[in-house]
């Protein structure tokens, strides 16, 4: 069973190529990046940058528009994630110690009959790779796989563009006003004078 | 009936024969040199799959970058929502 159909998996990819599709990534991810600033950030530089990649791969998954299944398992794993630290809030010890332990019995678990040729393995490991896929069927794998690479690429696109834009803006600002004016300058945009 | 899963690791249950790999990796290759530009005929299988793992590795190393670049950038730059208007019509340009 197929997720798309050959032609639907094409356009896909024209999709994911064209300019239109980044302007819209761009600016959804400018809108989210923002709440993200306004709600209590954590202290230190990692957690701020693993905060933003969150961001940026949740409004990615949003933009696949529930097509493709990695799309659906980020959406999915971070409700999770929600739900689990909801619940660790509640009762921390009982959660932590029934859902680390079963973790780990799974992770250790090796199977003794059979050791995978080495091509399986390797399509295993790419099955890790993609979101959701860890089970998939060689051919779905591949389907998502593509539609991941090019939706990656947009996104890597897309935040460079940013990024760029970002630091010219800061050198601009820098060039034209000095510190105190720039804060003076924001201060109004935030809170313009009523006049 | 036996319960597999947390045995069984393929899916659907099927052993994926050479013929079957082969097959899907000559279509992932083509669709690989695609995406990367480059005409690699003579790549094996396990080649491919590696490269494609590498390759999106790389794409996510990317990406964390970007994020920290960006985390820091918004840190000082104090995105403003004029500062954000200004931006997206930039890029709606």
């Amino acid at each position: 069973m197929e997720n798309v159909s050959q032609d639907q998996a094409k356009n896909n990819q024209i999709r994911w190529r064209s300019a239109a599709e980044q302007k819209t990534y761009s600016s959804k991810l400018v809108e989210a990046l923002r709440h993200v600033r306004r709600s209590s950030p954590p202290d230190n530089v990692s957690s701020r940058g693993r905060a933003v990649r969150e961001k940026a791969d949740k409004v990615l998954a949003i933009a696949a528009k529930g097509r493709m299944r990695w799309s659906r398992a980020i959406l999915k794993k971070r409700l999770k994630l929600r739900l689990s630290n909801h619940k660790k809030a509640k009762d921390r010890s009982k959660l932590a110690a029934a859902g680390n332990s079963r973790r780990k019995n799974l992770k250790i678990e090796v199977p003794k009959k059979k050791r995978l040729r080495p091509l399986q393995r390797r399509v295993r490991v790419l099955g890790r790779l993609v979101p959701g896929c860890r089970k998939l069927s060689l051919p779905n794998l591949l389907e998502e796989v593509t539609d991941y690479i090019a939706a990656l690429e947009m996104q890597v696109r897309a935040m460079a563009t940013l990024t760029e834009l970002l630091t010219g803006a800061n050198a601009v600002a820098g060039n034209v006003a000095e510190s105190s004016n720039r804060l003076e300058i924001s201060r109004q945009l935030e809170h313009p004078p009523q006049s | 009936m036996s319960s597999r899963r947390s045995r069984s690791r393929q899916s659907g249950g099927s052993r994926i024969s050479d013929d079957q790999i082969n097959d899907l990796v000559s279509k992932l290759q083509q669709l690989l040199a695609e995406l990367r530009h480059r005409r690699s005929d003579k790549a094996s299988a396990a080649r491919v799959l590696q490269e494609t793992c590498n390759y999106i590795r790389s794409l996510h190393k990317e990406v964390d970058d970007l994020s920290e670049r960006l985390s820091e950038l918004l840190e000082t730059t104090d995105v403003s929502s004029a500062q954000a208007a200004v931006i997206r019509s930039l890029l709606t340009q």
